[in-house]
């Protein structure tokens, strides 16, 4: 091997090694700037429709909630059905305990059981560490879950929904 | 910690990871053909078997995130997986050294590779397992119990062995093993699922003294027991890295999960108080302090810090090329101090690009954090993040004499099988933890679903 020979391989492996870390460094730099949208410019993307999709976002009514959006919070089915309280920006808390904005007399409901925000454009549901869980539909909610208007949202034998 | 209103569009991106991860393979396997052209000057034979090998590992371990995590980070794979081969390259090429010279130890690169092995099947059973984190959260105080017990499996008779001062390790058979690696992701789990039930708690209660939110004196408790932990591992397994490492991980967890510098100011001060109770009890302590102010005022006792030092100069700014070096005159330059190793002979400018790799790795990290829209999540990954960042922080400083010495292997770098295996279920978790966050919102599907949950009946 000759000395030009091994100055060659040094100096082109850190090459190599650099553009490794730079391509990796491209690959970040798109992660952030190119693949992302700013949902508070498009509230119509519910779900943002992405650039290469997998497959077509199951959305039944995908016009619905832009078009109306949720007043109040209706007890639907349950023990004490027909409570309702209007929605503004804040967080309703549901539960058995006293500062709950919708007190339901079930017993399997924990004393704070799950509460439903905004973040401004559209409505979510939180479980708050309850016994027996909250449910969208027929999942059970464990992280804060878009609500669309009139669906289900089950905790323990009591049904609430969104409604104008 | 709150969700930010910008959304990440759900993107597979499994062909730019097998992209990058063809570029990882050319760095790691180019670093090996190398560092033999450097030593030999030949194309070492058995080019094609470790190779192939080793791309096929790599390439193994791509197909299970495409298969089971596929909205997974598309960087962390080829990130770790250069480091890997980074690693392997190394550690051969001191084999070679140590075999010229007729020295006992080694050869380590074989057993390496194995353990790169069972470090992929690792990752790969992290990632058929636990097909969700926040499953996880419910196995809280199992994992912390779990830790405990790993972390004093080497002090049992007969089951514990003392390796170079350090009560560490376990020793089955020829094997031995290094149960506090496992015990540090056990402990993450842990702490993240303590405190997303106890942070209100403690963020809310508390006297606030000079500008600082002080917490109340019954949620010390468990920052209490973790010092003292961290305290007990220091004392018995005279191991100053991991018990840097546990104490630092929780602090920083607290503050995370808190978001109260109280807890910071706290952890310092105990921190500051146990570093000086060390200092004053331990002789090997205090020979450290003195190895890391004043190296050079005995040629024996800190002759390994000085070698390392030597090493980092001769290097210079581009180094003396793989496999050019005398990285072999530094005691386990292949485990603890490989760092030096590359510094010595890839340079400044090399050891800048590895540096920046684990800098990257620990960004992807605490990204995976930041877009995770559940709190145990966010916790887990922080801490992963943590946990690996403080490791290279606390090996790399201590090498380079930043901080003083203390005993960590270098992630995916240096020789040593637990901490491989270790470092593979971390990516596998971060992978998963990303996976969840990254792929797009179920929330369509339970609409259709409605009506067949109306035949169950909610009595």
């Amino acid at each position: 091997m000759s000395e030009l020979t091994l100055t060659l391989i040094r100096l082109g492996f850190l090459a190599v090694l650099w553009l490794f870390v730079l391509s990796a460094v491209s690959v970040i730099r798109s992660d952030m700037f190119g693949a992302r949208v700013d949902t508070v410019k498009a509230p119509a993307a519910q779900q943002p429709s992405p650039a290469k999709p997998a497959k077509p976002p199951r959305q039944r009514r995908p016009s619905r909630s832009d078009r109306n959006t949720p007043r109040q919070l209706v007890v639907a089915d349950g023990p004490d059905r027909g409570q309702s309280v209007q929605l503004g920006s804040e967080p309703v808390l549901i539960g058995r305990g006293t500062d709950a904005q919708i007190r339901l007399d079930d017993d399997y409901v924990s004393t704070r059981h799950a509460r439903v925000a905004t973040n401004g454009e559209q409505w979510f549901v939180e479980d708050l560490g309850s016994t027996n869980g909250t449910y969208v539909g027929a999942q059970r909610v464990t992280a804060p879950t878009p609500v669309a208007m009139g669906t289900a949202i089950r905790i323990g034998k009591t049904v609430l929904e969104l409604r104008r | 910690m709150s969700t930010g209103s910008v959304q990440t569009i759900p993107r597979k991106r499994r062909g730019t990871e097998l992209f990058l991860l063809l570029a990882a393979l050319v760095v790691g396997i180019g670093a090996y053909v190398a560092a033999e052209l450097g030593y030999n000057g030949a194309v070492p034979d058995n080019l094609v078997q470790v190779a192939g090998g080793f791309a096929a590992l790599a390439l193994a371990a791509h197909v299970a995130v495409r298969l089971l995590a596929p909205y997974a980070d598309p960087v962390l794979l080829p990130l770790v997986v250069m480091l890997n081969g980074l690693g392997l390259a190394m550690i051969n090429r001191i084999d070679l050294d140590l075999a010229a010279d007729n020295r006992p130890e080694g050869p380590f690169a074989g057993q390496q590779l194995i353990w790169t092995l069972i470090g992929v099947i690792g990752f790969v059973a992290v990632l058929l397992v636990i097909r969700d984190h926040r499953r996880l959260q419910a196995y809280t105080y199992t994992m912390g119990l779990g830790a405990i017990v790993l972390l004093l499996l080497p002090l049992v008779p007969f089951l514990g062995k003392n390796i170079n001062g350090a009560q560490i390790w376990i020793g089955i058979g020829p094997l031995s093993f290094q149960p506090g690696e496992v015990a540090k992701i056990l402990l993450v789990v842990f702490f993240a699922g303590y405190l997303v039930v106890k942070r209100d708690a403690l963020a809310l209660a508390g006297r606030r003294i000079l500008g600082i939110d002080l917490p109340r004196g019954r949620d010390l408790g468990p920052i209490l027991v973790a010092w003292l932990v961290s305290l007990a591992v220091l004392v018995f397994q005279r191991d100053l890295g991991s018990s840097l490492l546990f104490f630092g991980l929780f602090v920083v967890l607290l503050y995370v999960a808190t978001e109260r510098v109280g807890w910071i100011v706290v952890g310092a001060l105990l921190f500051a108080a146990g570093a000086y109770f060390g200092y004053l009890t331990f002789a090997h302590v205090q020979a450290r302090v003195t190895g890391w102010l004043d190296p050079f005022s005995d040629p024996d006792a800190y002759f390994q810090i000085q070698q390392s030092l030597y090493g980092l100069a001769f290097g210079g700014l581009l180094g003396t090329g793989l496999g050019q070096g005398d990285p072999t005159l530094t005691p386990f330059s292949y485990s603890d101090f490989i760092v030096p190793s590359f510094g010595e002979e890839l340079g400044l400018t090399g050891l800048m690009a590895i540096v920046v790799v684990y800098a990257l790795i620990v960004e992807r990290a605490l990204r995976v954090a930041l877009l995770c829209r559940d709190a145990f999540g966010k916790l887990l990954a922080a801490g992963l993040a943590v946990a690996f960042a403080l490791q290279v922080f606390v090996v790399v400083g201590g090498v380079t004499r930043l901080i003083p010495l203390t005993g960590l292997t270098t992630p995916f770098l240096s020789y040593g099988g637990s901490s491989l295996v270790a470092n593979w279920a971390i990516i596998a978790l971060l992978l998963r933890v990303s996976h969840v966050t990254r792929r797009p919102s179920p929330s369509a599907a339970p609409l259709a679903a409605d009506d067949a949950t109306q035949v169950v009946k909610l009595r």
